[in-house]
């Protein structure tokens, strides 16, 4: 049976429930999720949302505007930074009157802490501008938004994949579903589709992220001829726990924790000597790297100390509990007495499906393809330019979520429901068997070795010929991949089948992030090139856009939108 | 180190019962029992069904039962799980719809009848005050994560599928002592029923089992006193 809806929302993260609940009554809303909506990788931020609330001290959005386009280096458009920062401190108390619990402040405000990047007065020290539920910020916005969905009855279909998209002449038709009980293929017609489906952190072998951040809806919409925006820039997070890549928030250092490296010294003064540990990230990210390649990595080895042990036993339990838990469980270490071995961790992508600040998706020429619409980590409006800086992605999901639910109850009146081809699910039911029919490599051999080169060849530092190389690598393997096969032939609940599709996903992804990076001859943000170091306005004040052409990727440019700060040198 | 996974599996579709088939996996001390599943799922069966997502204890995918108790695969390291055989079963008191995947729909479902959200009125501009000791008062149950340990532990469910189980009653105990909600009297009202509260016999297995470490217990007893103070002693 196929199903059809006025709205098709894919992804149940904040984006995608933020969206969804702006939907208006009387418009028929589905929501696909390929894992239950509380298990999405929202769930997993710790350290906060940003807004200039000033309950603390002083703080003004104009700051956390010129904040977030300095911490992007530049690249972010200045109308969407605008856009974030001056609809934050709405956002934030629509999240509270949603009944998301908030630490409080000794008059029973929202209770807000520093973060890296974030400052008052255009840069002069750190302003306490995130505001946070203890360490799981993320956790309890996703807990409050699903229970908003549930209160709102809408029709939520979970471990449900999408598995394509459909674009027909310039219109979002619908998309393809696998079920993962049944097994079973099927359309699901819309008249308007929302991509809210994540980011890829799976692309790299050391990440933050979870098992099903595969980027599927951002590779789709690529696939179907949709461009992708500023795919170099890869956020690396200073502080994964080592050797898990488990995160440590930011937050441990907006408490108060300080990096150390093997000889015991505070480094991060002689890298940005005002904001130290609370540089942005790419900053702190480079910092920890140089001091492991000048061998001063704890014992010589490829990680260096957080240190928590000045904050005392009970801020850490009060403020950071999960992160003290993460320590105890997996490194048992007891981060109030000892320090947290940590190194750089592949954690967000700034770059992704462009949109407008409304959440349209655009297309190869800056005009929004009818019906479709992106949000959240998958989507590139770009507000986080070339380095997002912590607490900005909350926020962009819950804004620009927002912005894209009304854009679709704004455009319901033009858009209308298509006709799609049965034969579509014939193709795919084909690509399915063929893959269970195959004898050739398995999902889990190719898919350790995408991650390896792409850890290897493109990660906080990066070079022409490192990259070069790594694009031949990738490229072989997606020719082995044409005969990927698997164990599993059955229809009920087959994860090995879908970690075979997914892994075209990384592979598709893992491609356009090289050729961007090998591309961009600057170095900017999160884009740190050996062999071109040093940031060229002249050249590359630009986004890099990727397109699947007839004959191999077409790289092409958009200019950045630049409105209240002019470039400047970026130090901190 | 070398050690044995033995798993439960089952295909209800096929099987005509469940049965136990044991890997052996090359695994680290300080890995996870999640990564021993993978290597399995990965390098030797792919038929093997499982949940999982975050590998971190954050999003409740990958509850089963570990040696017996009900754990996160990736919350349970290999060096604390003693013997060198682990056994993997899936969470008690589900239905398996395949190896260590149950159906949680019942779950859900006793989590939506609580109705896990805020009822409260037409809101201030800025944000509602509330102290940081009213704050407090909702504790720990803001780390619930949802996973199911809890329930399929408790051995009152397992005998009374009507019971609300534990779960349930924290998201309840969350919106109850969240001085925000208006609908207090209604909440305490809703699980001062036989299958409500009351089913709860102290056997703390919940508390024991929740890898949030949520006292989720002292939370049920506690509303079982708010319940006595608010609505005077039960019929019962
Ligand atoms: C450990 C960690 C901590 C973080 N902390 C912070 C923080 O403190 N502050 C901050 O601002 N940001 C933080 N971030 C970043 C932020 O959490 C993420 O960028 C953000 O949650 C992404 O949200 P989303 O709604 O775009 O997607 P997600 O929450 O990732 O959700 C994606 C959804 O898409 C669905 N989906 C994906 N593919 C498919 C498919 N093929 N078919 C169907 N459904 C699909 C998934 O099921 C899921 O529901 C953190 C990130 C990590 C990893
Ligand atoms: S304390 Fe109550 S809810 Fe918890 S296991 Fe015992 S009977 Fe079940
Ligand atoms: S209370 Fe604990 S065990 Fe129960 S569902 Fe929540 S996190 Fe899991
Ligand atoms: S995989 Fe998320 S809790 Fe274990």
């Amino acid at each position: 049976m196929e199903l059809q809806f006025d709205a098709l929302v894919v992804g149940s993260g904040l984006a995608g429930l933020r969206a969804a609940l702006e939907i208006p009554e009387g418009l028929k809303v589905g929501l696909v999720s390929k894992v239950f909506p509380t298990r999405s990788h929202s769930g997993a931020a710790q350290g906060g949302i940003g807004a200039a609330l000033s309950n603390e001290e002083p703080d003004s959005w104009e700051w956390h505007m010129y904040d977030t386009v300095k911490g992007g280096d530049y690249l972010t458009d200045q109308d969407a930074a605008e856009t974030l920062a001056m609809d934050a401190a709405r956002a934030v108390y629509e999240l509270e009157h949603m009944g998301v619990p908030f630490n409080r402040t000794a008059e029973g405000k929202i209770a807000q802490r520093a973060f890296g990047g974030h400052t008052r007065n255009y840069g002069e020290g750190p302003v306490k501008r995130s505001c946070y539920a203890a360490d799981r910020t993320g956790r309890v916005v996703l807990d409050t938004l699903f229970g908003k969905a549930l209160e709102k009855k809408i029709h939520i279909f979970s471990e449900v994949y999408m598995i394509d998209l459909i674009i027909e002449k310039g219109h979002a038709a619908g998309i393809v579903t696998y079920d993962l009980a049944t097994g079973a293929v099927e359309i699901v017609r819309a008249r308007a589709v929302l991509i809210a489906t994540g980011g890829f952190g799976r692309v790299y072998k050391t990440n933050s992220n979870c098992f099903s951040n595969t980027g599927d809806g951002v590779y789709l919409c690529f696939r179907n001829g949709t461009p992708l925006e500023d795919m170099e820039f890869v956020q690396f997070h200073p502080t994964g726990i080592y050797p898990l890549g488990v995160l440590v928030s930011e937050a441990a250092r907006g408490e108060g924790g300080i990096l150390k490296n093997g000889l015991g010294y505070r480094f991060m003064p002689d890298y940005a000597p005002t904001l130290k540990d609370l540089a942005p990230r790419d900053v702190v990210s480079r910092a920890i790297d140089t001091e492991i390649r000048q061998g001063r990595g704890v014992n010589g080895r490829d990680y260096v100390h957080l240190d928590l042990t000045g904050l005392g036993a009970d801020k850490i339990e009060e403020k950071l509990s999960d992160i003290s838990s993460f320590a105890r469980i997996y490194l048992g270490v007891d981060s109030a007495t000892e320090p947290i071995p940590v190194t750089p961790t592949c954690h967000y992508m700034m770059g992704g499906i462009p949109t407008d600040l409304n959440g349209r998706v655009l297309d190869k020429h800056g005009k929004p393809i009818i019906g479709l619409y992106a949000a959240g980590e998958a989507a590139c409006v770009s507000v986080h330019g070339a380095n997002r800086l912590g607490t900005n992605s909350l926020l962009d999901l819950v804004v620009f979520g927002r912005r894209a639910g009304i854009s679709i109850a704004h455009d319901e009146k033009n858009l209308h429901l298509s006709d799609i081809s049965r034969d579509i699910v014939n193709e795919l039911t084909s690509k399915i068997n063929a893959i269970k029919r195959s004898k050739g490599p398995k999902p889990a051999s190719l898919r350790a070795r995408i991650r390896q080169i792409m850890t290897d060849c493109c990660s906080v530092f990066r070079n022409n010929d490192d990259m070069e190389k790594g694009l031949e690598q990738i490229l072989s393997i997606k020719e082995q991949y044409r005969s990927v096969s698997i164990d599993n032939k059955a229809d009920k609940f087959n994860t090995d089948l879908l970690d075979a599709i997914e892994l075209e996903s990384l592979l598709g992804l893992a491609e356009v992030i090289l050729v961007s990076a090998i591309a961009r001859t600057e170095s900017r943000g999160a884009h740190y090139r050996e062999d071109y170091p040093q940031r060229d306005d002249h050249n590359w004040l630009k986004h890099t856009m990727v397109t699947a052409g007839s004959d191999g990727l077409e790289i092409s440019f958009k200019p950045v939108k630049i409105t209240k700060f002019e470039p400047k040198a970026r130090t901190f | 180190m070398k050690i044995i996974l033995r798993v439960f599996r089952f295909d209800p579709s096929v099987d005509e019962a469940p049965y136990y088939r044991n890997y052996s996996v090359q695994a680290e001390p300080y890995e996870r029992v999640l990564d021993c599943l993978n290597r399995i799922k990965w390098e030797q069966d792919g038929t093997l069904a499982y949940r999982m997502s975050c590998a971190h204890g954050v999003c409740g995918s990958d509850a089963m039962k570990i040696n017996g108790r009900c754990a996160l695969a990736c919350q349970k390291l290999v060096r604390d799980c003693e013997a060198d055989l682990i056994l993997v079963e899936p969470l008690p008191s589900f239905t398996v719809l395949k190896d260590l995947i149950v159906d949680l729909n019942p779950f859900f479902d006793k989590v939506n009848f609580v109705h896990p959200f805020l009822y409260a009125g037409t809101p201030p501009e800025k944000e509602r005050l509330q102290s940081p000791e009213e704050r407090k008062k909702m504790g720990e149950s803001i780390r619930c994560i949802l996973c199911a340990c809890c329930t399929a532990a408790c051995p009152v469910v397992n005998e009374n599928e009507n019971f609300l189980g534990p779960a349930p009653l924290v998201q309840a105990f969350r919106r109850i002592f969240d001085s925000r909600d208006t609908q207090k009297i209604e909440r305490l009202d809703q699980l001062d029923v036989e299958d409500g509260v009351w089913a709860c016999l102290n056997h703390y297995e919940c508390t024991r089992v929740c890898p949030k470490e949520i006292p989720v217990t002292k939370y049920i007893n506690t509303i079982k006193r708010e319940i006595k103070k608010i609505l005077g002693p039960s019929p019962e």
